[in-house]
């Protein structure tokens, strides 16, 4: 201020000066717009690091539940014990429970004895068949009762290995840890390892944890994400199919039909409040009306979506009349210059030019209520389910799980396997995302190219 | 006041197409039009003059309604198209429109290809029974709105694509598709280059053949150069309305000299 007006008359500039030499005022300027411009580069390497930090810490934590260890032996499916009479009788086979398998197993660790460079002291072959995830029986005997007319032949079958000694490869588990563990002893990793260089222990990709239900707490190993992955599934169906066409209807209504009065006005303000109303409101809401009132069942996807639809329609309805009111006034004039009706203008003309807009918005809303988890947790879906639900469209009445909750659910588990396997189902779960984000900005961008 | 100018410019005698009878036009309070009698004629270009804010694009959008769309406009007295009250409770906007069809100031083509453009009219009027009719009605309108030979070999092209003025002539072409009785043209010049409005002038000249146009520009010369009435406005009155001719050379009312002469608007 004070040297603009050196001179006693204000407003004028004293004196001749050089467009050379900067004047303290333009310096000060310059300084500023250089400051903030620091800052604002600081702002985006900050959110870089903070988003690189989270990805990678989630991707070194959750990588690893997509390998799984697995024991692959040769077993003898004993008639003596599965089928005591030999009449095939699929009830009487299913009468022999898990336990019956056990000694199987344990003869087919006998025979890998016997093959040179395998055995270790003082571990015996019903010691060694707990490094078999207590799964394994289980999953033979789903095998034999789909398979009946395989009992009394050898078949080579994929047992998954327990939890510590899938651990012991990715580095959970060591020899020192697992004197103190009494799940797991040194002679098994050791054993572990001889099965490995024989080939009869491998880790491969883990296609189980996408696919299989969720598993109790001691077997993290046969835990997966299909009954949640289903269940997410079915809740976004629920979901689009209720907010598309209420939202946009809503929205073209309000925005281009809707005389402007006191009653729109509040209508407007009310849809703009429920988007910040926090997510687990719209739980207790749900639990009030859809469950309680209404009777419907607890744990359902078809409840969840009601819920979750509740949640994402002030978000589709802003998002659709943000891009209704882009569109361009002049187009409206020219169709109603024509002699278009205003439903004509709207729908051959406007909701075209909107759509991309809205089918933005749709996706993103509909993200939103993916990774939602709030609000389920206080429908039931936090129930453990190891049940898939049925096709629709029954089995939007079935229980089953959410992606989010599921692992909100195995991060409250004791094992530490089950840090590995939620951050898995956060990595699968962001992956969701990111393609429902990817389709996004690709429908928006071939619509947009059309013109 | 003007029988003696029908004869200089050679033009013949015609029916009123529009009379409007003492027409008040309110935006909530603001009175924007106020006591507007005037008679247009058939087949005449009518030209509306005024300074900014003067009504005269309110009162041209009178004519075929489109300040229906404006929550807090009102409109009083009578507008009769062919000795009927457009206002009138049996009357339908949408089958107005249809007969008085309108250019706005900006080309708005629809973001479609040129057919489309001028198809979509006769299409939702059902003016065509099958393509083939479609497409005659299609090159009719072009060539009447003087682009047919621009455009003819690239009709698939989108409309949006075409040059300001080319634009602006598929919108008139667009207009005349549905066969209206009367075109309002809302400053349909004042986007485009000389060389555009020149080609858009030519074409208002010819269409006055088959229409009632009635034009609002800010351009002085254009009305004197297309129009055979002129109304101006000043302030939301009709302050005078007569020929062309004689508006620009012998006007009756002081504002209108001040306005043609400069001194106002």
């Amino acid at each position: 201020m004070t040297d603009a007006t050196s001179s006693n008359v204000p407003g004028e500039r004293s004196g001749k000066t050089s467009l050379y030499a900067q004047d303290a005022r333009t310096k000060r300027r310059n300084a500023a717009e250089a400051r903030f411009r620091a800052y604002g580069i600081a702002a985006i390497v900050v959110a870089i690091l903070a988003l690189i930090g989270l990805v990678s810490s989630i991707l070194y934590n959750g990588s690893s539940a997509f390998r799984q260890t697995f024991i692959t032996m040769d077993i003898y499916l004993d008639p003596a014990k599965l089928d005591k009479d030999g009449s095939g009788d699929i009830e009487k086979i299913a009468k022999v429970s898990t336990f019956g398998y056990a000694p199987l197993i344990a003869k087919a660790f006998e025979a890998e004895f016997e093959k040179p460079g395998i055995g270790v002291e003082g571990l015996t072959a019903k010691k060694a068949a707990k490094m078999i995830s207590k799964e394994g029986p289980a999953d033979l005997r789903r095998f034999v009762l789909a398979n009946p007319d395989k009992i009394g032949e050898t078949v080579t079958f994929k047992f998954l290995a327990s939890g510590r000694i899938d651990g012991y490869y990715k580095g959970r588990v060591t020899a020192e840890t697992a004197k103190l563990d009494k799940n797991v002893s040194p002679e098994q990793l050791l054993l572990a390892d001889q099965l490995k260089e024989a080939g009869v222990l491998k880790t491969t990709f883990n296609f189980g944890f996408l696919t299989n239900a969720d598993a109790s707490e001691n077997r993290p190993e046969a835990a997966g994400l299909g009954v949640a992955i289903l269940g997410s599934f079915y809740m976004m169906l629920v979901v689009l199919c209720l907010t598309l066409p209420i939202g946009v209807a809503a929205s073209i209504y309000l925005e281009e039909f809707a005389p402007k009065n006191w009653i729109t006005d509040i209508v407007e303000v009310n849809i703009s409040n429920l988007a910040a109303v926090p997510s687990i409101v719209f739980g207790i809401l749900g639990l009030a009306i859809f469950i309680n009132f209404m009777g419907l069942p607890q744990s359902a996807p078809i409840v969840g979506g009601l819920v979750l639809t509740l949640m994402t329609l002030p978000t589709i309805i802003i998002a659709t009349r943000a891009s209704l009111k882009a569109v361009p006034p002049s187009i409206r004039d020219a169709a109603l210059g024509v002699g278009a009706s205003k439903m004509q203008a709207v729908f051959h003309h406007v909701l075209p030019l909107a759509a991309p807009g809205i089918l933005t918005g749709t996706i993103i809303g509909l993200a939103q209520a993916l990774g939602e988890t709030a609000p389920l947790l206080l429908i039931g879906m936090v129930a453990f389910v190891r049940e898939y639900p049925a096709g629709p469209p029954e089995g939007f009445f079935d229980p089953a799980a959410a992606l989010p909750v599921q692992v909100y659910n195995w991060t409250q588990r004791a094992d530490p396997a089950f840090v590995e396997r939620a951050s898995g189902a956060i990595i699968v779960l962001l992956v969701f995302l990111l393609a429902m984000n990817a389709i996004a900005i690709i429908l928006r961008r071939r619509f947009e190219r059309r013109w | 006041m003007n029988d003696m100018s029908f004869v200089e410019r050679n033009v013949d005698t015609k029916n009123i197409k529009i009379a409007a009878k003492d027409v008040q036009v309110y935006y909530g309070d603001t009175h924007a039009i106020k006591d507007v009698n005037v008679n247009i004629e058939d087949k005449t270009v009518t030209a509306f003059i005024g300074p900014s804010g003067c009504g005269k694009s309110t009162f041209l959008r009178c004519l075929n309604r489109m300040n229906d769309t404006i929550d807090v406009c009102r409109v009083k007295g009578d507008i009769l198209l062919d000795g009927e009250d457009i206002y009138d409770k049996k009357v339908d906007p949408v089958q107005l429109r249809a007969k008085v069809g309108m250019v706005f100031q900006k080309p708005n083509p629809f973001p479609k290809s040129i057919y489309d453009n001028v198809a979509y009219g006769p299409r939702i009027h059902g003016l065509a029974k099958n393509k083939a009719e479609l497409d005659e009605i299609v090159e009719k309108s072009l060539r009447r709105g003087a682009i047919w030979d621009e455009v003819k070999d690239r009709l698939d092209a989108p409309g949006t694509g075409l040059s300001g003025g080319q634009q602006q002539r598929l919108c008139i072409a667009r207009a005349v598709a549905t066969e209206p009785e009367v075109l309002l043209m809302d400053e349909p010049c004042s986007a485009l280059d000389p060389i555009a409005t020149a080609q858009v002038e030519e074409l208002i000249d010819e269409l006055r053949e088959r229409y009632s146009v009635i034009i609002v520009t800010h351009s002085m010369q254009q009305a004197a150069r297309v129009s055979q009435k002129t109304a101006f406005f000043h302030l939301g009155n009709l302050v005078e309305f007569g020929e062309t001719g004689q508006i620009f050379t012998n006007p009756e009312d002081p504002r209108t000299e001040s306005y043609i002469t400069g001194r106002i608007g």
